[in-house]
């Protein structure tokens, strides 16, 4: 990768250790996707802010490299609980989480504490290159929104926020946005959650940076396409999808697809607490589930991850109160998966409709999961 | 028996441990313990094996974009694999990581033989080239 005289000087450390580092990170992701040159970005979302992902590493690191400054907008991920609630996470935990929220707090992040900044955010338009971590994220800006971003890493992304530059490689070039795979749906999806399945499959299936899926899953609606993109980017390495189409390879999703993938992810039959959001959720989903659950209660206990702004929003229209009527404990600036707050110490089994949560609930938290759609969760487990 | 086999520097320097080989992708957030480097995921082929000082060589890096802090975090608490391969492409997960952790990594050429590789065998990284030694 070819870098301008002042990026070669900013490598060598004449502006300062930080940038330095990030320079170093950029010329390692530009020799990986074989960039010939870095490009300027519009946008950068973070990950990497969670204290229960990152751990003492990340919050050390942080911390040393809080000195630079972004230059871009720079958005950041969910954390570990909601600052504005009661838990019973250790003071270690806050602490640790507390300089974390410093650190990005410093370097001029926007602390919106969401994975969905595109439902919050006025971002760049269509055709416009940003650099999205979280892969959710990623791939909704990628193949919603008409936005260029590789499937970024934390630290990449860091890079970027850094230097307002990303390498010209991969999902930022017109011929790796053309799909070269095809997934040929062979069921009839229905739910949120089908399309979360089919999103886990298909990540794992393909190797290429953006996958097609044909017209099948044009005008699908905000829910299925968020739960379809987050699976997508939890089980593989493809940061696309489209509806275009294309004659080379194909691979069919069908319903033995399908049970490999509950039988991978669906552990318990049941579980003790209800979990909704992965990633968080939005007015749309919050307003399905208002409609859904007004006038009954939850006979389990329920948490719902949304971001902050979302439910101030839903505080103004009514929904909220619906919702916590319901039982409901509405959980801002965290997620469902990987928040300290679904811990294997307090819970069994955890119910879900997320393919993402159960991907790290299992995996990470060691909670056992039972995957249900959501219209299945109001009507088994509220009335 | 030994042989070499050419690579992409995409992290520079030279390393040296026992190979750990798999076809599987790694999702480094959620299929590992970061203190021990142990794999943990029961649906992945390296369960139980640990990453500690290893030639790690597998396809790419899969799932969270955290996973490159997990990189940095295995390094920081001296369980990370010596050097790093990845057989079919180089992730921006992997390639973040090891750079910030200074743990040498190559992309295999495509353009040459790939035998089987064992796990037993030894592994060195240097200069854009992986050896191998069967002991």
């Amino acid at each position: 990768m070819d870098l301008t005289r002042e990026e070669e000087d900013a490598l060598d450390g004449k502006n300062g250790n930080p940038i330095s580092t990030a320079y170093k990170i950029l010329l390692s992701i530009g020799k990986a996707t074989n960039a010939e040159k870095l490009i300027p970005v519009e946008w950068v979302h973070l990950s990497g802010v969670n204290y229960n992902t990152i751990g003492d590493a990340g919050v050390e690191f942080l911390t040393k490299y809080s000195e630079a400054q972004f230059v871009v907008p720079t958005t950041i991920n969910p954390m570990g609980y909601d600052s504005h609630q009661q838990n019973n996470l250790s003071s270690n935990f806050h602490k640790q989480q507390g300089k974390i929220a410093k650190a990005y707090k410093k370097m001029g992040s926007i602390p919106s504490f969401s994975c969905i900044p595109y439902e919050l955010f006025q971002l760049p338009e269509s055709g416009h290159s940003v650099s999205f971590a979280e892969s959710n994220a990623a791939v909704m800006a990628n193949s919603v929104f008409g936005l260029r971003t590789n499937k970024e890493s934390s630290l990449s992304a860091l890079a970027s926020a850094i230097t307002g530059k990303a390498p010209y490689s991969d999902l930022r070039i017109d011929s790796t946005r053309d799909p070269k795979i095809r997934i040929k749906i062979n069921k009839e999806l229905k739910t949120e959650l089908d399309y979360g399945v089919l999103g886990y499959f298909s990540g794992k299936s393909v190797k290429e940076s953006c996958v097609s899926f044909g017209s099948d899953i044009s005008n699908i609606d905000m829910y299925k396409t968020k739960s379809l993109s987050a699976a997508l980017g939890t089980s593989g390495a493809c940061g696309m999808f489209s509806s275009r189409d294309t004659h080379d390879e194909t691979i069919t999703f069908g319903k033995e697809e399908e049970k490999s993938v509950i039988d991978e992810l669906n552990t318990t039959d049941s579980g003790d607490v209800i979990a909704l959001g992965s990633p968080q959720l939005g007015m749309y989903e919050l307003e399905l589930l208002s409609k859904l659950i007004a006038g009954k209660k939850f006979s389990k206990k329920c948490m719902i991850f949304c971001a902050r702004s979302v439910y101030e929003k839903s505080c103004k229209s009514g929904m909220a109160k619906i919702l916590e009527n319901a039982g409901a404990n509405i959980i801002c600036d965290a997620c469902t998966c990987l928040s300290p707050l679904v811990s294997r110490e307090e819970y069994d089994g955890v119910i879900t409709n997320s393919v993402k949560a159960a991907h790290y609930l299992n995996k990470s938290n060691g909670v056992s999961v039972c995957l249900k759609d959501l219209k299945s969760i109001v009507m088994e487990y509220a009335k | 028996m030994e042989y070499s086999l050419k690579g992409k520097i995409i992290v520079g320097g030279t390393a040296k441990g026992m190979v750990l080989s798999t076809t599987q992708p790694i999702n480094f957030l959620s299929s590992l313990d970061h203190r021990t480097g142990r794999i943990t995921d029961k649906n992945h082929e390296l369960c139980g094996k640990f990453l500690k000082d290893s030639i790690l060589m597998f396809p790419y890096a899969v799932g969270s974009s955290v996973g490159a802090y997990s990189i940095f975090a295995l390094k920081s608490n001296g369980a990370s694999p010596s050097g790093i391969i990845c057989t079919l492409k180089t992730d921006i997960t992997t390639a973040s990581g090891c750079a910030i952790a200074n743990i040498p990594l190559l992309e295999l050429c495509k353009d040459q033989v790939i035998p089987e590789i064992e796990n037993s065998s030894e592994g060195i990284i240097d200069g854009g080239y992986l050896q191998i030694k069967k002991v």
